[in-house]
């Protein structure tokens, strides 16, 4: 806002607000140097050097648009943008709607042992993101996996997974889908916030148990279902150390950058993680990095406007 | 008397065997088993020889159990200081977010000050901003303060608030009744007394949930470890484990003892406070 609010708002307080502004500017202090030294200071700094030159040693150098210019004739950015609309495409819809239907199964009515039930699908989310990652090279071994054991011994064709590029983004999507813990969860919370009488109401009109759950229960948790669609994507968009560890666990690296068999793992966050640290291509990489803030921006924006008719917030009674 | 009438429809149509309730209880035991099963694996490869783990048909009891798998990956990653590394990362790490987070949570939720909400929708925003756009300006400035291959990077900024954690004291505080504080403000208490001796004693589980969190991200933390540590005798468990897998492809029983090791703490803390997780997320959860 102008210069001038300040002194104008000053001006107005009463010594009680003056005291209040004080004390709650005092106790949000520690957040307010943490906001200007990791975000807003980072954000700028990183806007600045997109349009530069910059390795590590040297100053950055202007360079105008050069290297955004430079995106469309980066094959790896293409290829790593595709890989990530990959799992978001095909990954994410899996994992919203797994978890979705756990969540629903065990909110049928009169279940007991939610609690038991709601540990098995959580535990995999407190396992340590590397572990799970190594644990799954191990489980889609392509001889001697116990996935691919399973697919033997019922007959059914037994993909290389991590050791076949064209199989690499599905392990990683079962892999996902197996962590949705966290999803259930919320969801579950999201279910037992919807009012009995609903339900009540609409066993009245002769709904079926499909009739309610599609007029009742999915328009009642939508607000959580878009809540974990936006940060699903975001996450996505951000993939790092899952893919880092199966990476450097299924193949020799060479070059030095990581990415998976010929690059089919090589998600949008590692691409930019190679150009800072293996390529010290600062400048580069933060132009990926604004172009990620960007597409986030733009896809939460469209999320949230293509949904404004479709998810029922209960304030707008 | 709408609803009463349903409830009585309710009741009469429960007497009926429930097929939907039959077929759900399958249907959770199926991917219960599913999804336990990964881990159990885990666990009995972690204890089986090498040419054991890769017989087929697969087995899921080891015979013999292969226990000293565990002294042999505990030396392979050099558990003594990799453990002591994800230590000396975790635990002021919680130390900080409990610290700086109910110190902020509380001048956001207990306090009118004029622009308050304002820079509370600004915290809530940075929530969206992706770790990949502040790192690389992040890494020039410790790199400046000679902080890189320290523990500083990951450490000091959790002493300076984490803004999902802020929201959650912030919804937390905001429920105890505010009738406590302005009792206590009419017998003279400071703020920093309503909050050390009200709030905060009122808080525990919400802290504990804080606490919980925090610990269990920067125990599995892999990223800020590779690129602000740069130095293998500080890398905590998660790099260790990395490391070793990457460098002993094929020696399974020991790769899945290792990640046994660097699991059970967090398996163990998660069944001592179950309810702590479960509130935490749906909290967060459903005011998204």
């Amino acid at each position: 806002m102008s210069a001038v609010a300040p002194v104008r708002l000053r001006r107005r307080l009463t010594p009680g607000t003056r005291r209040n502004l004080v004390a709650g500017l005092l106790f949000i202090s520690p957040w307010l140097v943490g906001f200007v030294a990791f975000y807003l200071y980072p954000a700028l700094a990183s806007l600045y050097y997109s349009f530069t030159d910059f390795k590590i040693l040297e100053a950055p150098r202007w360079i105008g648009l050069d290297n955004y210019a430079r995106l469309g004739s980066d094959p790896l950015f293409w290829k790593s943008l595709g890989n990530t609309l990959y799992l978001a495409v095909f990954g994410l819809p899996l994992s919203v709607l797994s978890a979705l239907a756990i969540a629903l199964l065990l909110n049928v009515k009169g279940i007991r042992g939610i609690s038991i039930f709601r540990t098995i699908f959580y535990l995999p989310v407190v396992v340590p993101t590397v572990a799970v990652a190594i644990l799954w090279i191990w489980l889609l071994n392509p001889q001697y996996g116990l996935v691919n054991q399973i697919l033997g011994f019922v007959g059914l064709p037994q993909p290389k997974w991590f050791f076949d590029a064209d199989w690499t983004k599905p392990g990683i999507i079962l892999m996902t889908v197996w962590g949705v813990g966290d999803v259930v969860v919320i969801y579950l919370g999201a279910l037992q916030g919807v009012s009995r009488d609903l339900y009540d109401a609409a066993d009245v009109d002769g709904a079926g148990r499909f009739g309610k759950i599609r007029h009742v229960t999915i328009p009642m948790i939508s607000p959580a279902i878009l809540f974990n669609l936006i940060t699903g994507a975001i996450a996505i968009f951000q993939y790092f150390t899952q893919a880092y560890v199966i990476s450097e666990g299924t193949t020799s690296r060479g070059s030095g950058a990581i990415g998976g068999l010929q690059n089919s793992l090589l998600f949008y966050g590692l691409h930019l993680y190679n150009n800072a640290f293996r390529y010290f291509r600062l400048g580069y990489a933060s132009a990926l990095a604004w172009i990620l803030l960007l597409v986030i921006l733009a896809f939460t924006v469209l999320m949230l406007w293509a949904s404004r008719r479709r998810v029922y917030y209960a304030s707008d009674r | 008397m709408t609803a009463a009438v349903a409830r009585e429809a309710g009741r009469s149509r429960k007497r009926r065997p429930d097929a939907w309730k039959i077929g759900a209880y399958a249907a959770l035991l199926g991917l219960g088993a599913v999804y336990l099963l990964p881990l159990l694996w885990m666990i009995a490869t972690s204890l089986k020889t090498g040419p054991q783990a890769i017989t087929s048909p697969p087995t899921l009891v080891p015979s013999p159990f292969v226990w000293e798998n565990y002294p042999r990956a505990l030396s392979e990653i050099n558990f003594p200081q990799a453990l002591r590394n994800s230590l000396l990362y975790a635990v002021p790490a919680v130390v900080g977010s409990v610290l700086s987070c109910s110190v902020v949570a509380y001048g956001f939720a207990r306090i009118n000050w004029p622009g308050r909400d304002v820079l509370f929708v600004i915290l809530l925003a940075t929530m969206m901003l992706p770790g990949q756009v502040t790192f690389i300006p992040l890494y020039v400035i410790y790199a400046k303060l000679g902080w890189v291959g320290t523990f500083l990077p990951l450490v000091v900024p959790t002493f300076l608030g984490n803004p999902f954690f802020i929201f959650l004291l912030r919804q937390f505080f905001r429920g105890i009744p505010e009738e406590l504080s302005s009792a206590a403000r009419i017998d003279g208490a400071s703020e920093r007394q309503i909050l050390l001796r009200i709030i905060l004693p009122l808080s525990v589980p919400a802290l504990i949930t804080v606490a919980l969190f925090t610990f269990i991200d920067k125990w599995g933390d892999f990223f800020g470890p590779i690129i602000y540590l740069n130095n293998p005798d500080l890398y905590p468990l998660s790099v260790a484990i990395q490391t070793f897998q990457s460098s002993h492809k094929t020696d399974w029983p020991l790769s899945m003892a290792a990640s046994v090791v660097i699991s059970a703490p967090l398996v163990v803390l998660y069944f001592l406070a179950q309810r702590k997780f479960i509130e935490g997320i749906t909290l967060t959860g459903i005011k998204g």
